[in-house]
C-alpha cells in the first residue's frame, strides 16, 4: 500500500522508468497501417522568386504517392500559418502581418522555406524523389541582419512592408524619461548584441497524420508543447475543417525549450496530405532540417542609456532595440521582443522612468520566436550588463550599486513604470545568500592564485527578476494576445479512489507526472502511485494552452489544485450523508472524511466507491460520480527571481574562458519537488552558459546561408565544459497563485548569461575592457585582449 | 543515404582489385567522415570496400627502432596500447584526445591519414615523427605523403596497411579544440628525433605542414621558451566562423610551446 507523497518531497520521477528503460513512446516510434513517408523540399536560397516547379520526374519515381506544392495549397484554399499575437505600431497602426503560406507562393524568404512535399511508400523513395523535384528559382538579394534590413535600399521581403518593418513599437513614457536624463549626473551607454540561438531539443520535430474517410476524422501525432492550440489553429484557420473532427496527440516529446510551442507548417501539410494520399504519412525532421526550420531565438541589436544621479541611483533607462523576426511571423513571434522584453527592463531595481523602442524587423532568416526565457533573458542581460557598465564608470562597487537601487523586500508589491506589478520577492535576500555561498569574500585570494599561473580571474553578478506563468488572459489581451492563457485540469476519481488527472499542459522533460501527482497526493491524501497524469491528447484532455513560459505549475498546477478542492468539497457532501452529519461538521484530513471531534469517518476510497455505487447516496441533491474540472486564469504574472554569481578564469594566451564557479540562489516560490527544481535550475543555467560562451546561429551576410547549420559548427554546451553548480532556493511566496508557486523552468536561462559575461568582463577589466558580446568564444576574447589599449600582465 | 553494394574482402589483393574494378567505389575504414557524408547525401558511392578484415592492417608492434601501427587500428587502441605508451607516449596521448569515445572506437589511423582532413590530429604526428606510410604498393615517407587539402600521394586503388613511426627521444602534442566539432582549430606536434627536431601543425588552410623556424629554434634548445616570439604568418590560414586566420597563426606559437612542455613531461627527467 503506497502512501501520500506531498508538496516539498522529492520522490524519483514517475516518468523516468519508461524513459530510462527505452519504453518512451515518441512520434517517430509510431507505426500506422500502410504508413507512407514524407519529405519536404526546402529552399536552398535565402530570397528568390519561384519561377516554376516541375514535379513530373518525381511523380514518376518508384513508390511516389504525391508531390504537393504551393499551387495545391492555393487550389485547396488553405490558410496561412496564423500569428497568435497582434502588436501595435507606435503610430497606432496594427503590425504588418504578411501571409505565411504553408508551401511557398511565388517567393521563398529563407533557406529552409518549404516549397514542396513529397510522399512515397518508403522514406528512401521520398528522399530520392525529392531530389527530382525541379524548382526554378530567380535569386534575389538577401538580407539577414537587422541593421542591414532597415537601411535605405535594403532588399524588401514583402512588397507591402516598407523598410522590412513589422512594427515600430514602444513602451514607457518617453518625455518623462528624457526629462530624467536631463537631471543625470552620469549617463552610462551600452551597445550590445543578443546572439541568435537555435534550441536543438534532443528529439527533432516529427509528425504522423492519418485520415479516416469513414468518419472524416483527422489524427495528427506531433512533437508539440501545446496540442490543443495546434488543433484549434490548424482546424479553424489553416485546413478549415471542423475542430471536432481533428485529434492532435503529442505523446512523449523529447525536449521543447519553446521550439515546439508553435504551430508549424509541417504539421498542417502532413495532415492535409494524409487525406489527399489516403494513407497515413510520417515525417521526421533530420537534424540538418531542424537547424533551418525550427524557430530560432533571441537576435537583438540594442543601444541603451542609463541615467544616474551622483550617488549612483538610477533615474531613467532608455532602450532602442532592433529585433529580428526572420522571414515570417511565427505563432508568438512579435510578442517576444516586445511584451516579454520591455516590461522586464526595470529588473530588480527602482527604475523611475523607462522608455523602450523596439523595431521588429523581417529578414531572410528562419522565423524567430520564443526560446527558453523568451524576451526575459534579453532584458535581463541588458539590464545587468548596463548596471555593471555604470558601476565601473562611476567607480562604485558592483554589489553596492545593486544594493543601492534594489527594490527592498518590504516595498513589494512594487509597481514598475513598465506595466508590471511585482507581487513578491526578496532580491536582497537572494543576493546576501549568494554572496556567502559563492565565497565572494575569498575571491581576491583566488584571483591572485590564478594570476600566479598566468590566468585572469573574474567574478560576475546577475540579480534578476522575470515574469512568468503566462496568463493572465485579460492582461495578455490588452497586449495583443489573440487567445486566452488560462489552464484546465480534470481530477477523475475512479471507484477505487485511484485518480487520473487530465491536464492541458504538456510534459516534455519537466517532471509534471511527478510534480502534479504530488499535488493531488497532498490534496486528496491518496497514494502517490495511485495518481496518473494524462496530457497531450485532445481526445482525452478537455482543453489546454500547453507548456511554455514557466506556466505549467503556476497556471496548470493551480487549475489542478482548484479541481482537487472541488473533489474534496463534493466528497464532504457525500460523507455528510453517509455519516449522517452536517456538511459543515465534516473535516477532511490525511485522506479521511471525519465528523469533527469524533472518530467516525470514511476514507477517500470509501467516498469514491459510494459516488460510483450510489446505493446509499443523496441523489436528490448530488449527482453520482466523482470527477471535477477547473479552469484557472491568474490575476497577475508570477515573478521568480534571484541572484547568480559566476566565477571564470581566462587563459590570455588562447582567450579560452573556463567557468570555475557558479552559484544560483533563486526565489521560485513554493517548491513542490526540490529535486526537480534543482534539475530545472541546472539545465537552465547550462543553457544560459551556452548562449554566453558558445552558441551562435551565424548567417552568411551575402548569400543568407546558415553557416552554423550542424553540430560541427553550432556549439552546444557540453557536460565537460559545464561547471559544478551550487544552487539553492530562497523563496518568498507568490501572493496570488493557490500554492504560492512562481515557476522555475526558465529562471536559470534568464539569470545566467549576464552573470557569465559580467565575470568575463571583470576578468579583463584591468585591460580597460568594458563589454564583450556573446558568445565569448576563445577567438573573440583573444581579439578583445589584443585590441585592449594597454595590455598588462595579470596582477 | 542511397543504396550501395558492400564488400568485405579478407585479402589486400582482393580489396585492391575491387577498388580498381568497381567504378567510383570507396574504401571504408572507420567511416567517420565517409558515412556521415553518405548519410547527408553529400556524396554517393555505388560500392564500399570494408577493410576491417585485412589482417595485414591490424595490430600494434615494435619494428626495429619504430612503432608499427596497423592502418585499421582504432584511436582508442592506440591510446590504450602499452607499447605505444612506452615507445611514443605523445602519440598515445594524441590518439586519446581525438573526437569522443564513439569516434575513438571506430575511427582508424589509416582512415585519418587517407582522408587528410586539415583539422585531423594524426597527420601532424605522422609528419613530425617522420613516419613512413606502408601501402598495398609501396612505402611513402610522410614528407612526400601529404599533398594538400584532403589530398595525399595515394593512388585511387592504393590501400594504407600500416604506419611506421620512428621512436623519438621526446614528442608531444598540444591543440586548441573547436568547441563545436571538437576538431583541433590548431594542433602542433613536436618531435625530437634521430633525424633532428621536427615540428608539424595542422589547421593550415592547405592542411598539415612542417614549421622550419620552430624546428631550428628547438634544435638549438629543446625547451618551450626557445619558440617564444616566432612569427607565424596568418596568410597560411583561412578564417572561418570559429576562428580568424590571425588567431590561428597566433595559436601555432602557443601550442608549439605547450607541445614542447608536454614532450619534456612525457620524456621524464634526463
Amino acid at each position: 500500500m503506497g502512501k501520500a507523497i506531498g508538496i516539498g518531497a522529492a520522490p524519483l520521477r514517475k516518468e523516468d522508468f519508461r524513459f530510462l528503460t527505452g519504453r518512451g513512446n515518441y512520434v517517430s516510434d509510431l507505426k500506422r497501417p500502410d504508413m507512407s513517408y514524407g519529405v519536404f523540399v526546402r529552399s536552398p536560397h535565402a530570397h528568390a522568386l519561384l519561377t516554376g516547379i516541375d514535379a513530373s520526374a518525381a511523380l514518376a519515381a518508384p513508390g511516389v504517392l504525391a508531390v504537393l506544392t504551393g499551387a495545391d495549397v492555393a487550389a485547396d484554399d488553405l490558410g496561412g500559418l496564423p500569428c497568435g499575437w497582434g502588436i501595435t505600431d507606435k503610430s497606432g497602426e496594427p503590425m504588418k502581418e504578411p501571409a505565411f503560406p504553408l508551401l511557398a507562393q511565388g517567393k521563398v524568404r529563407f533557406v529552409g522555406d518549404m516549397v514542396a512535399f513529397v510522399v512515397a511508400e518508403t522514406l528512401e523513395q521520398a528522399h530520392d524523389a525529392a531530389e527530382l523535384v525541379a524548382v526554378g528559382y530567380d535569386a534575389l538579394p538577401a538580407v539577414v541582419g537587422v541593421l542591414d534590413a532597415v537601411r535605405d535600399g535594403a532588399p524588401l521581403l514583402f512588397d507591402d512592408v516598407p523598410g522590412n518593418l513589422c512594427a515600430d513599437w514602444e513602451l514607457g513614457d518617453r518625455a518623462a524619461t528624457d526629462l530624467a536624463f536631463t537631471r543625470a549626473a552620469h549617463v552610462a551607454r551600452l551597445s550590445l548584441v543578443n546572439n541568435r540561438l537555435i534550441g536543438n531539443p534532443m528529439e527533432p520535430r516529427a509528425a504522423v497524420a492519418e485520415y479516416n474517410a469513414g468518419t472524416g476524422h483527422y489524427t495528427l501525432y506531433s512533437t508539440s508543447q501545446f496540442p490543443h492550440v495546434v488543433r484549434f489553429l490548424m482546424s479553424a484557420l489553416v485546413l478549415k475543417v471542423p475542430e471536432q473532427k481533428v485529434r492532435v496527440v503529442a505523446p512523449d516529446v523529447g525536449g521543447g525549450f519553446g521550439v515546439k510551442q508553435f504551430h508549424y507548417g509541417e504539421e498542417a501539410v502532413v495532415t492535409w496530405a494524409a487525406r489527399k494520399v489516403g494513407q497515413p504519412i510520417k515525417w521526421v525532421a533530420d537534424r540538418s532540417e531542424g537547424f533551418v526550420s525550427d524557430r530560432h531565438g533571441r537576435d537583438h541589436v540594442t543601444e541603451a542609456e542609463l541615467a544616474l544621479d551622483e550617488t549612483g541611483r538610477f533615474l531613467g533607462f532608455r532602450v532602442a532595440t532592433l529585433a529580428n523576426m526572420g522571414g515570417y511571423l511565427s505563432t508568438f513571434g512579435p510578442n517576444i521582443p516586445t511584451n516579454l522584453y520591455a516590461p522586464l527592463l526595470s529588473g530588480v531595481y527602482v527604475m523611475p522612468q523607462i522608455y523602450c523602442n523596439v523595431k521588429v524587423v523581417f529578414t531572410n532568416t528562419v522565423p524567430v520566436d520564443a526560446y527558453r526565457g523568451a524576451g526575459r533573458p534579453e532584458a535581463t542581460f541588458l539590464v545587468e550588463r548596463m548596471v555593471d557598465v555604470a558601476a565601473a564608470e562611476m567607480g562604485i562597487d558592483r554589489v553596492e550599486i545593486r544594493r543601492r537601487n534594489m527594490i527592498p523586500r518590504e516595498a513589494f508589491p512594487y509597481q514598475t513604470p513598465v506595466l508590471l506589478q511585482y507581487d513578491s520577492g526578496d532580491p536582497g535576500g537572494c543576493l546576501d545568500r549568494a554572496l556567502v555561498a559563492a565565497d565572494v569574500a575569498g575571491f581576491g585570494a583566488r584571483k591572485a592564485a590564478s594570476a600566479r599561473s598566468g590566468k585572469f580571474r573574474g567574478l560576475g553578478f546577475s540579480t534578476y527578476i522575470e515574469a512568468c506563468g503566462l496568463a493572465p488572459s485579460r492582461f495578455a489581451g490588452r497586449l495583443g494576445a489573440r487567445g486566452g492563457l488560462y489552464e484546465s485540469a480534470t481530477v477523475r476519481v475512479h471507484p477505487t479512489g485511484q485518480v487520473t488527472v487530465l491536464i492541458g499542459t504538456h510534459n516534455h522533460g519537466q517532471g509534471h507526472e511527478t510534480t502534479f501527482a504530488q499535488i493531488v497526493s497532498e490534496k486528496l491524501g491518496v497514494a502517490f502511485e495511485d495518481v496518473d497524469i494524462v496530457f497531450g491528447d485532445t481526445d482525452k484532455v478537455q482543453f489546454g494552452m500547453g507548456t511554455y513560459g514557466s506556466r505549467s505549475l503556476v497556471v496548470g498546477g493551480a487549475a489542478l489544485s482548484k479541481a482537487s478542492d472541488k473533489v474534496v468539497a463534493k466528497g464532504r457532501k457525500i460523507a455528510a450523508h453517509l455519516l449522517e452529519a452536517g456538511e459543515a461538521d465534516i473535516a477532511f484530513e490525511a485522506g479521511v472524511f471525519k465528523v469533527a471531534g469524533t472518530d467516525r469517518g470514511r476514507t477517500f476510497a470509501e467516498i469514491a466507491g459510494a459516488a460510483y455505487v450510489p446505493h446509499n447516496y443523496p441523489l436528490e441533491i448530488l449527482e453520482p460520480g466523482l470527477e471535477e474540472q477547473a479552469y484557472y486564469d491568474p490575476v497577475n504574472f508570477t515573478y521568480p527571481g534571484g541572484a547568480h554569481i559566476c566565477e571564470v578564469e581566462v587563459d590570455p594566451e588562447t582567450g579560452t574562458v573556463t567557468i570555475v564557479g557558479y552559484t544560483g540562489v533563486d526565489d521560485v516560490g513554493t517548491v513542490i519537488n526540490p529535486m526537480i527544481v534543482e534539475g530545472q535550475l541546472h539545465g537552465g543555467i547550462v543553457q544560459g552558459i551556452g548562449q554566453a560562451l558558445c552558441e551562435s546561429a551565424v548567417y552568411d551576410e551575402s548569400s543568407g546561408q546558415l553557416l552554423s547549420g550542424s553540430f560541427m559548427d553550432y556549439c552546444m554546451p557540453r557536460a565537460d565544459t559545464s561547471p559544478h553548480m551550487s544552487v539553492a532556493t530562497h523563496s518568498t511566496l507568490c501572493t496570488h497563485t493557490p500554492m504560492g508557486v512562481k515557476g522555475c523552468g526558465e529562471v536559470g536561462t534568464i539569470g545566467s548569461p549576464a552573470a557569465v559575461i559580467n565575470a568575463v568582463v571583470d576578468a579583463l577589466s584591468h585591460l580597460g575592457v568594458t563589454h564583450v558580446d556573446m558568445p565569448a568564444t576563445s577567438n573573440r576574447i583573444w581579439r578583445v585582449i589584443q585590441n585592449a589599449a594597454l595590455p598588462r600582465a595579470a596582477e | 543515404m542511397k543504396a550501395f553494394d558492400y564488400h568485405r574482402p579478407a585479402a589486400v589483393g582482393e580489396a585492391a582489385a575491387l577498388l580498381a574494378t568497381l567504378a567510383d567505389s570507396r574504401p571504408l575504414a572507420g567511416g567517420m567522415t565517409l558515412l556521415p557524408t553518405l548519410k547527408l547525401r553529400l556524396a554517393e558511392a555505388p560500392a564500399l570496400i570494408d577493410l576491417s578484415r585485412l589482417s595485414e592492417a591490424r595490430g600494434i608492434k615494435q619494428d626495429g627502432d619504430a612503432l608499427a601501427v596497423g592502418a585499421m587500428t582504432c584511436h582508442a587502441d592506440v591510446a590504450a596500447s602499452p607499447l605505444a605508451k612506452a615507445l611514443i607516449p605523445g602519440l598515445a596521448q594524441l590518439a586519446g584526445s581525438i573526437g569522443d569515445p564513439a569516434v575513438r572506437n571506430r575511427g582508424t589511423i589509416g582512415g585519418s591519414l587517407a582522408n587528410n582532413d586539415p583539422s585531423a590530429d594524426y597527420p601532424a604526428a605522422v609528419l613530425a615523427l617522420g613516419a613512413v606510410i606502408v601501402t598495398s604498393r609501396r612505402e611513402i615517407p610522410a614528407d612526400d605523403y601529404f599533398v594538400g587539402l584532403f589530398e595525399t600521394a595515394l593512388e585511387p586503388d592504393e590501400i594504407i596497411l600500416a604506419v611506421r613511426l620512428p621512436v623519438p627521444r621526446a614528442a608531444g602534442y598540444a591543440k586548441l579544440r573547436n568547441p563545436a566539432s571538437r576538431f583541433p582549430t590548431v594542433g602542433v606536434f613536436v618531435a625530437d628525433t634521430s633525424a633532428g627536431v621536427r615540428v608539424a601543425a595542422n589547421g593550415f588552410a592547405l592542411g598539415v605542414a612542417r614549421l622550419p623556424e620552430f624546428e631550428s629554434a628547438l634544435a638549438n634548445h629543446f625547451a618551450p621558451d626557445a619558440v617564444a616570439g616566432i612569427h607565424v604568418d596568418a596568410e597560411a590560414f583561412s578564417s572561418d566562423i570559429h576562428a580568424e586566420a590571425a588567431y590561428k597563426a597566433h595559436l601555432v606559437g602557443v601550442m608549439a610551446r605547450r607541445a614542447v612542455s608536454t614532450a619534456l613531461e612525457l620524456r621524464g627527467p634526463p
